[in-house]
């Protein structure tokens, strides 16, 4: 068996018709243990005070703001080397969960910077980078939307991919590219695992639900990724019926 | 029940009903569109059988 089976929109469907009910149950449940644990069980920070809470929306946001790029890249390339229909929907049904993220991240980041920065907004290049990743969403969202050609779409939504990932990349890594701005580096690899025990380390109390509310969030934008890849390959099935009843 | 947020409290509770309201209305979008693209395409299906 090869995972290029499941290009077949046949069997797509089938294989997430199974999948979903348990991976949507395991979604919410992860992400109510994660915000609740994170909201309700832990202690503020000697210096951020109760603003830490805004982490377990934040930090897990962003990084599916980027990964979900990331992953419309793969398909993408894949659409463009192999042409699977299958690939391109996914990267479509991903764009407005990511835009979604984006928005979640910029929202929680400039709420929590008013009070910790002392505003909500800086040219920091973290903060731009990630500024311009959202209107590389919006972009690729209206260029779908745009074109009636659902493979010509394909064709240059997966050209603009491509040229945006510069800016997933640059929001992940702008704080070590340009060691500026007020943003600081990324705190999940100073988490309690990952860091030792170096004064700079985040405190098992914070990571640990940090984790299960990033867990929670990829879980989400699993399931709702491919809850919209099943209905972008149904209205792609319905163009094409329509479009045989006119020719008839 | 509720933590004591302090000072802050306005910025957390902010951070948490904008984030939740965002993606409840991204869930419920998606199931909303999902339901009304498969009915259409149903009707379409049916339709098509119907006329052979």
């Amino acid at each position: 068996m090869s995972i290029w089976e499941y290009a077949n929109p046949v069997k797509f469907l089938r294989l997430t018709d199974k999948l979903l009910p348990p991976l949507a149950i395991l979604s919410i449940v992860t992400l109510t243990i994660g915000l609740v644990w994170g909201f309700f069980f832990t202690p503020d920070d000697f210096r951020q005070g109760s603003t830490v809470k805004i982490i377990y929306l934040h930090v897990p946001a962003a990084l599916m703001a980027i990964n979900a790029w990331l992953m419309m890249l793969v398909a993408s390339l894949i659409w463009i080397v192999r042409r699977h229909h299958v690939s391109a929907l996914a990267a479509r049904a991903a764009g407005p969960v990511g835009a979604v993220m984006t928005i979640i991240a910029l929202a929680t980041g400039a709420i929590w910077g008013q009070p910790m920065w002392g505003t909500w907004w800086a040219w920091d290049p973290r903060l731009t980078s990630f500024l311009i990743l959202f209107l590389f969403y919006l972009g690729y969202i209206a260029l779908w939307e745009a074109i009636e050609d659902s493979d010509t779409a394909a064709d240059l939504t997966s050209i603009l991919c491509l040229v945006g990932s510069v800016f997933a990349v640059l929001s992940r890594y702008a704080v070590n590219f340009w060691n500026q701005g007020l943003h600081q580096g990324a705190s999940v690899m100073r988490a309690g695992a990952f860091a030792g025990d170096t004064e700079e380390r985040v405190s098992n109390v914070f990571a640990i639900p940090l984790f299960v509310s990033m867990a929670g969030f990829f879980l989400l934008f699993l399931t709702l990724v491919l809850l919209r890849t099943r209905t972008e390959i149904r209205s792609r099935r319905i163009k094409a019926l329509l479009a045989k009843e006119r020719a008839a | 029940m509720m933590p004591e947020l302090g000072k802050y409290a306005g910025a957390v509770l902010s951070s948490y009903a904008v984030s939740l309201v965002l993606l409840a209305v991204l869930v419920l979008l998606s199931l909303m569109r999902a339901r009304k693209v498969k009915a259409e395409l149903d009707q379409i299906e049916n339709r098509s059988k119907s006329n052979g």
